[in-house]
């Protein structure tokens, strides 16, 4: 036993900063904030890393990527090294660097964390993956083929990551997309100033690069359906991957005045078919001076955000409970206040006003208090009474959640979905009650995340492996 | 990339393309429709599937030119590529035999999604009487189309210029006063907003069941983005997966109406960038 203790590593206190753009300057352009770290930051960053030997960081991972392994090899300078270890795991690393919460996932276990700021986990995998993107992926080595074809349905996270595997492994995958671009909610939701969609499209490049071949504009439930791909295309196994893409609204007077939007719409419009850049691109979109968004989550961060960009003079986020309960991620929060998003915390619209022709003048809101917690362990929002008040805008955006579309299950024979109309599917293997038919992502969880939705086309991908092997 | 196979211009501004679209012609009824884009950076618009033809894998669209995307639709040539075509969309037309007649009435441009809902009502053994009219002889198209299609068919014009004068409604009124409002079983109308409506106005009077085909603003058409909606019996409805037919009568037509001039504005602007010819690149020329 030696008594001479290893002298203790000086540690920094602090993530090295995220280079961004002044949050004047781009709260007008549609570029993307946060710009990457350098070469030295990266290596900076991940020599603060401790290599803990228990790696309490990966199991807040939820495809458990090998934190320490990535992080030490970056702190090498061996960037190739790096990323190829993270994509024993993370198929979408130029996406999840960009948009995992962190916060809650791998750097919420970070020994660092207890004392310091964690490590940032996350930025360090965006540079390697934006590293490997620019000096060109390798392409991974494909099975020889099995002469077996799988469909996946949806172009998400969890059908690229489902199609990519299975093609390794020498299957014929086809994808089938309902728009016209690949890429799912990160093309037509995520705003590009948070992801670029050219960093979306080098993935699905890399993609066909694999042989999958994947089909836009292309409608499963209305062209075709699960059954007849399946009975007549000679497709042995299917992977469900449609999202969570069913605006919900807030079923209050007034709202389908002109002016009010679901989250969807307005993202749709900006992000995939630009409207930022109309009259070049034909796709309007109009927004009033003052816009209120409904919501607190992510969805409602990035309405709030474009807005902004999009010329309002006021972007106001409306959301029933408090600061703390705002389920967005805390760095989006962050970046909403800087660029100047108000926040009207603890109030709800109850109905919508407009003019004689149509047009948003305003809402009727209402304050909350809060209460015991409820059943999220979030402390449920009460009306407080006789509390309403006007409040003046002229374009609602209603970010309030989403539910999964009905046509795939709707028009699949023999698919078991739960009351929400999600489909029910075993977590460890995404299998449905179908024999042969998969599924995985929002689909089957509701809206959740990008790292989720990817893990569960990954373990779909295996299970479908299993199942056509033993065929 | 979709292949247009055959142009046909039927006044200067209705034209009627043939696609091909196999993926489309295999599976489409009565009743859908099609989103299409033409170019990299243009916008979705919906159309209805006025023909198809399952063997040659084609889809018949008819258009009216109203603003930039349909008068650069209807400036594309057979030969030409449309860059995105997906479809069918929306929910099929309910056929059935119905104990008395039906009547169809088409007005304008509304001619084209009419004729494929009148020809399977006609199938499924109906009886089919067909209104179709235009504001001009000149601008009727697919006399011959639906005559085959209906049992028996009237013409009007608004100008008198072709046949008769007088709007749908003033010949659908004739048929209903000469058949008795008991011997109709549904009105199927189709055409301009203000048509509709006022066919529907009419037929209410009659107490007539009404179905109408909307075109409420669309960007997606799969029920993903909330544009289409509109109230229909007091609840909100989906136009691209709960529609485009409707029951007339329980359509709330103001909103509709508000909600289609929307992007008015823009639209004009689009039309003027368009048309621009000014010669700095500004895209008029596109
Ligand atoms: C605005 C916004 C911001 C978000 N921000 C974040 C974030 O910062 N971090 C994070 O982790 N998560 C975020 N999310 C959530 C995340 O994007 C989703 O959880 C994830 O994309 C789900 O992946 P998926 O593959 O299940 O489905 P999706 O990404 O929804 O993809 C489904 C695809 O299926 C297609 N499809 C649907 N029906 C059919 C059909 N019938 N036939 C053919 N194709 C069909 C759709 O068009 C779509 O392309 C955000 C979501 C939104 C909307
Ligand atoms: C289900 C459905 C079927 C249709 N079928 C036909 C058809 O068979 N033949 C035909 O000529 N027209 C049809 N239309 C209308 C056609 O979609 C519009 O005329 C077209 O979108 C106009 O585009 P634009 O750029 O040329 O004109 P714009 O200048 O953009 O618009 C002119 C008017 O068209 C309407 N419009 C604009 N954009 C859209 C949009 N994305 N979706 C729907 N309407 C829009 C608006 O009311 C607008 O005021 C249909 C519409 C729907 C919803
Ligand atoms: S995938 Fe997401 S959660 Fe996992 S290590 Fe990367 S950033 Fe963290
Ligand atoms: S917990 Fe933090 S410090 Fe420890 S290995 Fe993981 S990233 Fe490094
Ligand atoms: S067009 Fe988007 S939901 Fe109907």
């Amino acid at each position: 036993m030696s008594d001479v203790k290893k002298p203790k590593k000086e540690i920094k206190p602090k993530k090295n900063p995220m280079p961004a753009q002044d949050p004047v300057a781009r709260a007008k352009n549609f570029n993307e904030v946060a710009l990457g770290y350098s070469k030295e930051a990266v290596i900076d960053e991940a020599k603060r890393c401790l290599q803990c030997k228990k790696e309490p960081c990966r199991q807040g991972c939820p495809v458990e990527v090998d934190i320490p392994a990535f992080i030490r090899l970056a702190a090498e300078g061996d960037f190739a090294g790096a990323i190829a270890k993270i994509k024993e795991k993370n198929a979408l690393p130029a996406v999840c660097g960009r948009v995992c919460p962190q916060e809650n996932q791998c750097e919420k276990y970070c020994t660092l964390g207890k004392k310091h700021e964690p490590v940032a986990i996350g930025r360090i995998e965006r540079f390697c993956a934006d590293w490997e993107l620019a000096t060109g992926v390798k392409i991974p080595e494909v099975a020889p083929p099995t002469g077996k074809k799988v469909a996946v349905i949806g172009s998400g996270p969890a059908g690229l990551t489902c199609a990519a595997d299975l093609a390794k492994l020498g299957h014929k995958v086809t994808v089938f997309e309902a728009l016209h671009v690949a890429g799912g909610v990160l093309m037509y939701g995520i705003p590009e100033f948070r992801l670029p969609k050219a960093v979306v499209q080098a993935e699905v490049e890399n993609l066909k690069k694999l042989g999958v071949d994947i089909q836009v504009n292309s409608v499963v439930g209305k062209f075709t359906t699960v059954d007849a791909l399946m009975e007549e295309e000679g497709f042995e196994a299917v992977f469900i991957g449609t999202g969570a893409g069913l605006p919900y609204f807030m079923n209050i007077p007034g709202e389908n005045a002109c002016g009010v939007y679901s989250a969807n719409e307005f993202l749709t419009r900006t992000n995939l078919m630009k409207a930022y850049m109309f009259p070049n691109w034909d796709t309007p979109i109009k927004l009033g001076r003052k816009v209120a968004v409904l919501g607190g989550g992510n969805v409602a961060m990035d309405a709030a955000r474009t807005a902004l960009r999009l010329g309002a003079e006021e972007s106001w986020i409306v959301y029933r409970r408090s600061r703390d309960e705002l389920p967005a991620r805390k760095e989006e929060v962050e970046h909403a206040e800087e660029e100047g998003v108000k926040f009207a915390f603890l109030t709800s619209p109850v109905e919508i006003l407009s003019n004689e022709d149509g047009w948003v003048t305003g809402m009727k809101c209402i304050k909350y208090e809060l209460g015991e917690p409820d059943a999220s362990g979030r402390r449920r929002p009460v009306p407080i009474e006789g509390s309403e008040y006007l409040m003046e805008v002229d374009t609602v955006v209603v970010a309030i959640g989403q539910g999964p579309n009905p046509l795939v299950p709707r028009t699949t024979k023999g698919l078991e979905l739960t009351k929400k109309g999600t489909i029910v599917a075993d977590p460890e293997t995404g299998a449905t009650s179908k024999p042969g038919v998969f599924a995985g992502g929002d689909v089957v969880t509701g809206a959740a995340t990008v790292i989720l939705a990817m893990g569960a086309g990954r373990t779909a991908a295996k299970a479908i492996h299993e199942y056509l092997s033993n065929k | 990339m979709f292949k247009i196979l055959e142009k046909q211009v039927f006044s200067p501004i209705i034209k009627q393309f043939v696609i091909e679209a196999p993926k489309v012609a295999k599976s489409c009824r009565a009743g859908q429709f099609v989103i299409l884009r033409i170019h990299e950076e243009g916008e979705r618009i919906p159309l209805t599937i006025a023909d198809f033809d399952r063997e040659k894998g084609t889809i018949t669209i008819v258009f009216q030119e109203v603003g930039k995307t349909t008068t650069q639709l209807g400036q594309m040539e057979a030969g030409d590529y449309i860059r995105d075509f997906v479809g069918p969309l929306g929910e099929p037309s309910h056929i059935k035999k119905f104990d008395h007649p039906v009547v169809v009435v088409g007005g304008g441009v509304g001619i084209a999604p009419v004729h494929p809902i009148a020809r399977e009502l006609k199938r499924a053994g109906n009886h089919v009487i067909g209104i179709i009219g235009a504001r001009s002889g000149d601008l009727l198209f697919w006399e011959d189309k639906m005559r085959e299609a209906c049992t028996e068919l009237l013409v009007t014009t608004d100008d008198g210029s072709y046949v008769r004068k007088g709007f749908v409604t003033d010949v659908l009124k004739e048929v209903i006063e000469d058949k008795g409002k008991e011997n109709i079983a549904q009105v199927l109308a189709i055409g301009p907003q203000p048509m509709m409506r006022a066919v529907c106005n009419l037929t209410k009077e009659y107490g007539i069941e009404t179905v109408v085909s909307l075109n409420a603003i669309m960007v997606d058409g799969t029920g993903m983005c909330g544009c289409c909606r509109v109230s229909v019996g007091g609840t909100t409805k989906f136009v691209c997966v709960d529609g485009p037919e409707f029951n007339g009568h329980e359509v709330d037509w103001h909103e509709l109406s508000r909600r289609s001039a929307i992007f008015r504005p823009e639209e004009q602007k689009a039309m003027e960038y368009h048309n621009c010819e000014c010669g700095s690149g500004c895209g008029g020329a596109k």
